[in-house]
């Protein structure tokens, strides 16, 4: 299985913290012929979409897409900046073809100064998702500004439910798979 | 109200029905039946031989496009042209697409006219736009200026096809006065049919409809019914500018694979098109959307000969067009299966089109 981890925020720690506390869970599970990319926007020099074909990009916007093209399972970590995803993340998603997401699977990690910005990633980044052809796990890891201390998570409720999602993600992941293969069987070529 | 259009037509005699011809887009993948690539010279020479096979079967016409990224080779599609007007005799011949946004219209212009003088008369011009963007960087311009590089350069480009004399000033280009751009094709009218291409956009359709100019529009996937509102739409604009819109021709084009068999066509193709789009556009297509092309309103025209025939006739009543043009030899496809699709549809698919296309009156 291909993985990939996208910490989607330019500024800021929490995020990163998150995705950092993900993938350290996610590395104890992995099988050797898994693959784990993690990718931080922070770390990247990313250009904004200008409608161009997807494949004719280069350097680190090239490196992102060909990231998430190549992936079968996709953990995002989005804080909530101005009760909305940061624009760093939707320019990743301006930049994809339309079927970007086809076949595969996501997990959602979000970050957020307020419990009143629970629904944010319902009502804006999960549609788009949808429309990207996304299979989404439909809980996904909340967590507040509370539950962070020092350069990582403080809170074990918090590690115990990134653990959940990662469960969660991977079930949902091979049960599609095995619909899609007997799928692509039925066709006969 | 209809006005005389002043664009240079492609003609059509509504008696010989639907015309068909093959079109390629000269890329250079690997077979993936083998996962071997010929060498550039070979796949360059196939592209003629091809064209030379097509013409020998009786096919209309034959395509080219341009190309400039990688695991293409027709970046110079107008010398394979010349080359393809030097080893045929009949068969018409057309670019499909030239990029115009990033050429010189008048260069264009002295290429395709060359070559109408080498081939007497049989060459054609579809200007695009391109859907790949590489070729602004690499030729040295802005993509900021995607749109009105094509708008002003394909105005230009119809402006030197009807006129001996061309005066002009641009944005793009520096200005001409009272140019003579040579050669001239021998015809009546002293130019080329040029054709406007269409991509996925209403917005390019009304605009040739405006502009009163014939369209090509290339078809994916999906279902017939859909590309035929953009038909429609171009109709009606060149309708309410005072175009007779019967006599502006439109051509469409897609995938074709025809064998025996239906299931066996599609074993033969989707590994094709679906390893081929993974290279070339990042991912591969989608397994459903192309099986659905066994159901004759899907636009994929993969199956046998008689399923084909009867999409092809579908499509003909959807969009009433004047041509269509195959892509069969779409990722790696060997010479000899490109041949033997060739010779399907020269044997048994052309004619019985051709047969319930053509008009009696």
């Amino acid at each position: 299985m291909n993985y990939l981890i996208l910490s989607g925020s330019t500024h800021g720690e929490k995020t990163r913290q998150a995705t950092e506390a993900l993938k350290a869970q996610l590395e104890l599970q992995l099988n050797p012929d898994d693959e784990l990319t993690y990718l931080n926007l922070q770390d990247l020099d990313m250009a904004f979409s200008d409608g161009r074909h997807p494949m004719d990009w280069r350097d680190d916007n090239a490196k992102v897409i060909a990231a998430i093209l190549a992936s079968e399972i996709i953990f995002i970590g989005s804080p909530i900046f101005q009760a909305s995803i940061p624009g760093s993340l939707k320019n990743v998603f301006d930049l994809l073809p339309e079927h970007a997401l086809e076949r595969k699977t996501i997990g959602l990690v979000i970050t957020a100064g307020s419990p009143r910005h629970y629904l944010v990633a319902e009502q804006q980044l999960i549609p788009i998702l949808n429309y990207l052809k996304a299979v989404v796990v439909p809980k996904y890891v909340f967590i507040e500004g509370r539950e962070f201390a020092g350069d990582g998570l403080a809170s074990d409720d918090i590690q115990f439910r990134l653990q959940n999602l990662i469960q969660d993600t991977q079930q949902l992941a091979q049960a599609y798979q095995t619909v899609w293969q007997a799928e692509d069987e039925s066709f006969g070529f | 109200m209809s006005h005389v259009n002043p664009h240079v037509l492609p003609h059509f005699d509504p008696s010989k029905g639907l015309e068909i011809g093959i079109y390629s887009l000269g890329e250079w993948l690997p077979n993936p039946h083998t996962g071997k690539r010929i060498p550039a010279s070979q796949r360059i020479q196939e592209i003629v031989e091809m064209a030379v096979y097509a013409e020998e079967a009786g096919l209309d016409i034959f395509q080219l496009g341009e190309s400039h990224q990688k695991h293409f080779l027709a970046q110079a599609h107008m010398t394979i042209l010349a080359a393809i007007a030097q080893a045929t005799h009949r068969i018409k011949l057309s670019s499909g697409a030239t990029i115009i946004s990033t050429s010189d219209p008048v260069r264009v212009f002295e290429d395709a006219a060359t070559i109408d003088l080498l081939s007497k008369g049989r060459m054609e011009i579809v200007a695009g736009r391109a859907s790949r963007v590489g070729l602004f960087e690499l030729l040295g311009y802005n993509l900021a200026d995607y749109e009105a590089l094509f708008e002003e350069k394909f105005a230009l480009l119809l402006e030197i096809n009807e006129n001996e004399r061309v005066t002009w000033e641009g944005k793009f280009r520096a200005p001409l006065h009272k140019a003579e751009v040579l050669p001239r094709p021998e015809n009546d009218t002293g130019g080329l049919p040029i054709w406007r291409a269409l991509g996925g956009s209403m917005e390019s359709a009304a605009k040739a409809g405006t502009m009163g100019v014939p369209i090509y529009q290339a078809h994916l996937g999906g279902a017939a019914e859909v590309y035929g509102h953009r038909i429609q739409l171009f109709r009606d604009m060149a309708e309410a500018n005072g175009y007779d819109s019967k006599h502006i021709p439109v051509s469409t084009s897609g995938f074709l694979y025809a064998r025996e068999d239906t299931l066996e066509a599609y074993r033969a193709y989707y590994p094709h098109i679906n390893e081929s789009m993974k290279l070339t556009n990042g991912q591969g297509f989608n397994k459903r959307a192309f099986a659905q092309g066994q159901d004759m309103r899907s636009i994929i025209n993969v199956g046998d000969p008689q399923l084909i025939i009867d999409k092809i006739l579908y499509q003909h009543e959807l969009y009433n067009h004047q041509r269509y043009t195959a892509q069969i030899d779409f990722g790696g496809v060997p010479l000899d299966e490109i041949k033997r699709t060739i010779d399907i549809l020269g044997e048994q698919i052309v004619p019985e089109v051709k047969k319930y296309t053509a008009r009696k009156d």
